[in-house]
């Protein structure tokens, strides 16, 4: 697994610890007291590094190349899952997936960014930067759950929308404003996870939901921090100062008001337990879909209506 | 070009641009084609080069003059001003450049709501202002463009906006983004209330403002020339290493892919923007 550069202190007793075991296994010297005490102190360290994460820290979680992935998670929570393609105007944009899933009973639609874990799958998946006819995917399968009355359920996971010429051509612009304008106006709840990166417009073109759930180490942010560095700081290189001045973690984006909670994650970060993070949310949908089942279907609208016309902090 | 070409044809330019700076703000040179021309002439021509047609940008208050009725515009929520609720601080902190912005431009943000009529139609208007760091939405923006939208919902009239804008404001965070929701929220109950609503692109449209209300009119007007996208060619051949080709994200582009119904030069806005809203804003029966 990929080692955060942080986590070195934690790393080097690691290292220790296989020393002595594998030492201990040659030389028939019994070491289990002093595996045990490192092990001590390994988790001691490891609690110490996760309660004290910076901004720029939880962004690298966020980016782990291990972190459980939208495909993996549907996969994992539903019960059964009949993944669907295409926009019927263009492609399939494989950065966004989705499909038809039941989750703890729920009969949903699921969509979802989706990254790979490799070069390979990344190339593919583009690196979960979608093009147009990936929100147009989105938007057509939004508007088959409120014809056919099902939950919304939303994973957020991208760097956000891909800046390239052919992208541009077909209307990204259009193709965000539109799934942003459409989702205002369902009656079926929209419930929505950023479970790694929420980047600016290509993160929001999924994400206007009635409850909008932020694993504990993913961010979510108007502008990925390199960006805000070389414009406004103009100095790439001060990405870490804008990770923290644009409060992007999860903590920072409940206490504005725009997420509504926080889902813990295993300890160490939801990398080293995909399972542990599908339960967590699975949990959370079946808790606010409950709610939802109870509420009349203009009322959710206007729910998720008054949410967003709220935002905003100014002086009248 | 040779190298002495190049030379004569700068000793051309130089004698011009030097009396250019003579007689202090009586003449202006074309930012596109660089040819020189009497301010008066500029002003009359509705800030459009004479010589090359290159729309240069302009303010709130020109726009008003060149479209409505005189002295119709009655301003509405002219007095919410922005907070910096994250004290903010990039080179210069957000406080400073807001208080830099309101002395400079002589409002409390970069944009200005309002109801006017044009040739007694009445409209509900909004202008951006991108002389006001440039132009971005952050919370006063995003309220403004709501509130407008929901003004003509009450009164019916047609919403025309103009935008002029680089994006969402990276100074209030995930806030401004979330502005982008709220107004595209707004415009679907306008919609649903029959009011027509004009998207005049000007330059620059970009990020967070092309990606919410100004692509979202039921018809799309370009000022010639504009900047109309998404990721700027700037941020695409930054993060892509992609050249963008001569002429990607204007006006013109746009129209030959579909993005906006019409480019229309600044002098004939005011009788399209007529036609149109004799031909759809009046309510039948």
């Amino acid at each position: 697994m990929n080692h955060l550069e942080f986590e070195k202190p934690l790393i080097e007793l690691y290292e220790k610890i296989e020393q002595l075991k594998s030492l201990s296994k040659t030389s028939e010297i019994n070491l289990d007291q002093e595996i045990e005490k490192i092990e001590k102190r390994a988790l001691m360290v490891k609690k110490d590094i996760y309660s004290h994460l910076t901004p720029p820290q939880i962004v690298q979680i966020a980016r782990h190349q291990n972190r459980p992935d939208s495909l993996s998670l549907l996969h994992l929570m539903s019960d059964s899952f009949v993944p669907l393609h295409g926009d019927r105007l263009f492609r399939d944009d494989p950065s966004i997936v989705g499909g038809l899933a039941s989750i703890g009973g729920h009969k949903v639609v699921v969509i979802g960014h989706q990254k790979g874990h490799d070069t390979k799958e990344n190339i593919y998946r583009n690196f979960g930067m979608p093009h147009p006819e990936g929100y147009r995917k989105a938007l057509r399968l939004m508007k088959m759950a409120e014809k056919f009355k099902r939950p919304i359920v939303t994973l957020i996971d991208t760097p956000g929308a891909y800046p390239g010429i052919e992208a541009e051509e077909r209307g990204q612009a259009e193709a965000i404003a539109r799934n942003l304008k459409e989702m205002a106006a369902f009656t079926v709840p929209i419930i929505t996870f950023v479970i790694g990166e929420g980047g600016s417009g290509g993160a929001l073109a999924i994400g206007v939901a009635n409850k909008v759930h932020m694993l504990e180490y993913s961010v979510y942010s108007v502008i990925s921090p390199e960006g805000c560095a070389s414009i406004l700081f103009r100095d790439a290189t001060k990405s870490d100062l804008a990770s923290a001045s644009l409060k992007i973690t999860s903590e920072d984006v409940v206490r504005l008001g725009i997420a509504d909670g926080v889902i813990a994650e295993p300890l160490g970060g939801g990398h080293h337990d995909w399972n542990a993070v599908s339960k967590c949310i699975k949990n959370q949908i079946v808790s606010d879909l409950k709610l939802y089942s109870k509420m009349d279907p203009s009322d959710i609208m206007e729910e998720r209506y008054q949410k967003f016309r709220n935002m905003g902090q100014y002086s009248s | 070009m040779s190298i002495l070409d190049w030379l004569s044809k700068k000793q051309k330019v130089s004698p011009q641009a030097e009396k250019l700076n003579i007689p202090g703000d009586l003449w202006v040179k074309c930012k596109s084609c660089s040819e020189v021309m009497f301010i008066k002439d500029l002003e009359k021509s509705f800030k459009v080069c004479i010589h090359c047609e290159y729309h240069f940008r302009i303010t709130p208050d020109e726009r008003l003059s060149y479209l409505f009725d005189k002295k119709s515009f009655k301003e509405i929520d002219g007095g919410i001003k922005p907070i910096d609720f994250l004290e903010f601080t990039d080179t210069e902190p957000y406080k400073k450049r807001i208080e830099l912005a309101q002395k400079k431009s002589n409002r409390s943000e970069a944009m200005i709501i309002g109801e006017a009529t044009l040739n007694n139609h009445p409209i509900n208007v909004g202008i951006m202002d991108f002389s006001f760091m440039g132009g971005s939405m952050g919370s006063v923006v995003g309220e403004k463009v709501t509130r407008i939208i929901e003004n003509a919902i009450i009164n019916k009239a047609p919403l025309f906006i103009f935008t002029s804008s680089g994006g969402a404001r990276m100074q209030e965070g995930i806030t401004s983004l979330m502005q982008m929701a709220k107004t595209s929220a707004a415009l679907s109950r306008l919609s649903d209330a029959g009011v027509p609503y004009v998207s005049i692109l000007c330059d620059p449209t970009t990020g967070g403002t092309s990606a919410s209300f100004a692509m979202l009119g039921d018809i799309h007007i370009a000022e010639p020339g504009a900047l109309i996208s998404f990721a700027g060619p700037r941020v695409i051949e930054q993060t892509i290493r992609q050249k963008v080709p001569k002429g990607f994200q204007r006006a013109e582009f746009l129209l030959e892919h579909g993005m906006v119904d019409m480019v229309v030069k600044r002098k004939d806005l005011k009788q399209r923007l007529l036609d149109i809203v004799t031909l759809l804003g009046v309510q039948e029966g």
